[in-house]
């Protein structure tokens, strides 16, 4: 990179909508993205999440809102005015091009000479670890490093802000993990501001700085991680991000960690039904059924499960510390 | 070795039929060409040579060969740009929504069900209502707006067109848009993303509807019959020749231009290979 690295920028949407006819993708969205940080947008299939990215990145447009990059209004830019540069899902790598022409190819549109272009697209294939493949055709590359060209095609741009669209979902597990940790230290070393789509709570959880919650076209909760998941604000944060059990409560709703229940025959506590046990190694999924259907799923450390050893069919009682209840919204 | 069932055998069978069939017609033009100065239009072969070659080139026929024969390559070579032109420019139109996209293409796909030879009447009948048009306006010397250009090059496009448009709707169908859009992301301009990263990738089907534009008008009979105009192309020279000539010439012409047909689809298929051999060594700077 430059010496000067481009710096990341701040993305703020202010109440932006988009309908398709009828249909609202997405219903007057605020969202502030902090520049340099790393923002996951989190959420099922139809959440909007990639629409927000493709209004970000400009190859969607906004039906009321604005979109703002520091103090810019770059709502009605294209996106080559934009100073983004989007990673698609599928990469959508030149299959007519080598892998060093297709990171050159934004550089070959500004019309600069083929040599600089060349010792340019180098540099950013160092930077992914790929210098080895430039003669490549795309086809002639795995998954992970379809990937890594990718990228290295997005940067050459030098964007103060990197969209990317499920970058880690057309990946085997184990590839995946290791993108997602390579990905978190290149965002890290160029300090340019992320905004990565993903509905793999795992990944926004090992990745985001910033967590965004998306469902059905609205942003459900966004915030730190960690604030996300002991505190989610509502019972479909508490579903999506897992690990949570929705517990009716005094009218309302609470959240209560998994690993936080206690269940014990007899004593303090709602009544519940054992259905179900799965060994997982280190713990002991328990399943317990409330009075009125709920479910409930309880994590219990394997050797205070030896210690009181339940079986399905064993009433129990269900409690918790005050301290682990979240009420939901 | 597994042994081959009945089915293989029949299947086999009806596969080499169909070859023959399909080439035995050409390879006995092509034999028959062949004959002696004394043999007829028919089998036995009495003796070999290139006595009707010979006879094809000297003229002194009834007709000009030479002159249809040029007059053929140049429209069809019209025909071919053309053809590739308007299909590619339609199959980009016709990937976004297009106002009456589905009654234009109806149109044009119905003059492939229309029979051809009503087509050519109607091209003849419209051109002279126009001549009927010029003459009542009173332009002096008037004679035709029919000819080989107007009329003949019309009535081809009717017949490569629809072909051409369908062939570019398939390999649109296929193609990936997010390219485009990653084109345009990266920077390109509408037409450097249709010049660098569209064209390219479709650039085998391009040639492709350039060989079936040619080879489609190259051997054009029934819609050339009414709307050609006062001069012929090659296939209505050989109808002419099929009604007179009673010699094995019209044979030798047969073997000609069919072997003009090979020679433009074999030189096609070696400049498809240069190219891409070009693209792998130099990466995609073609042309730039």
């Amino acid at each position: 990179m430059n010496e000067q690295a481009p710096r990341g920028v701040s993305v703020e949407l202010v109440k932006v909508g988009r309908s398709f006819g009828p249909a609202i993708a997405l219903d007057d969205v605020d969202l502030m993205v902090p520049a340099g940080s790393y923002c996951c947008l989190l959420g099922p299939s139809g959440c909007g999440k990639t629409t927000t990215l493709r209004i970000v990145a400009g190859h969607e447009s906004v039906s009321s809102g604005d979109v703002l990059f520091g103090a810019r209004n770059v709502t009605d830019l294209p996106p080559r005015a934009r100073g983004t540069a989007l990673m698609f899902q599928s990469y959508a790598l030149f299959p007519h091009l080598s892998v060093l022409d297709n990171v050159a190819f934004a550089l070959k549109m500004r019309g600069v000479g083929k040599q600089e272009r060349w010792a340019r697209a180098r540099e950013l294939l160092g930077v992914v670890a790929m210098q080895e493949y430039e003669a490549r055709m795309p086809a002639q590359l795995s998954g992970g490093q379809q990937q890594r060209v990718a990228l290295a095609r997005a940067l050459i741009t030098e964007p103060q802000v990197l969209l990317l669209d499920e970058p880690l979902s057309a990946l085997d597990p184990f590839l995946r993990v290791r993108m997602r940790a390579e990905l978190r230290r290149l965002q890290r070393r160029i300090g340019i501001t992320f905004i990565h789509v993903t509905h793999s709570q795992e990944e926004a959880m090992a990745l985001a700085d910033l967590v965004v919650v998306m469902n059905q076209g609205r942003i459900e909760q966004a915030g730190p991680p960690r604030e996300v998941f002991n505190r989610p604000r509502t019972a479909f944060v508490a579903g999506f991000i897992g690990g949570h059990n929705v517990i009716p409560w005094q009218g309302g709703s609470i959240a209560v960690r998994g690993d936080r229940l206690r269940l014990a025959k007899g004593g303090e506590g709602l009544a519940a039904t054992v259905a179900a046990l799965e060994y997982q190694g280190s713990f002991i999924l328990v399943t317990a059924t409330l009075a009125d259907g709920t479910e409930l799923t309880a994590q219990i450390p394997d050797d205070s499960f030896d210690a009181a050893p339940l079986a399905p069919g064993d009433a129990v009682s269900v409690g918790w510390e005050p301290e682990a209840a979240h009420a939901l919204q | 070795m597994r042994r081959r069932g009945i089915g293989f055998w029949a299947l086999g069978a009806l596969f080499w039929a169909y070859v023959l069939f399909l080439y035995g017609p050409t390879l006995t033009i092509l034999v028959l060409s062949f004959q002696g100065p004394e043999g007829g239009l028919t089998f036995p072969m009495s003796g070999v040579s290139l006595h009707w070659f010979r006879k094809l080139f000297a003229g002194g026929g009834i007709v000009d060969i030479g002159a249809a024969f040029g007059r053929s390559m140049r429209l069809g070579l019209l025909a071919m740009a053309i053809t590739v032109v308007m299909s590619v420019a339609a199959g980009m139109a016709f990937r976004r929504r297009l106002p009456g996209g589905a009654v234009l293409l109806y149109t044009a796909i119905a003059s492939l069900i229309v029979p051809s030879i009503v087509t050519s009447l109607g091209i003849a009948l419209q051109f002279r209502l126009i001549d009927d048009l010029v003459n009542a306006w009173g332009v002096e010397d008037w004679t035709t707006a029919m000819g080989l250009y107007t009329s003949g090059l019309g009535a081809h496009l009717t017949w490569t067109l629809p072909f051409g448009l369908l062939i570019m709707f398939a390999v649109f169908n296929r193609f990936d848009g997010r390219l485009e859009e990653a084109a345009r992301d990266l920077g390109a301009t509408s037409w450097q993303s249709f010049r660098h990263v569209v064209l390219p990738i479709i650039l085998p089907s391009v040639v492709g509807i350039g060989l079936f534009g040619f080879t489609l008008s190259w051997d054009e009979l029934a819609r050339s019959s009414q709307a050609i105009g006062s001069v012929n192309t090659l296939p209505l020279e050989l109808q002419g020749l099929m009604t007179t000539v009673t010699k094995p010439d019209i044979y030798a012409l047969g073997t000609v231009t069919t072997g003009v047909s090979f020679l433009v689809i074999g030189a096609a298929l070696v400049a498809i290979r240069v190219l891409q051999a070009r693209q792998a060594r130099f990466g995609s700077d073609a042309g730039k």
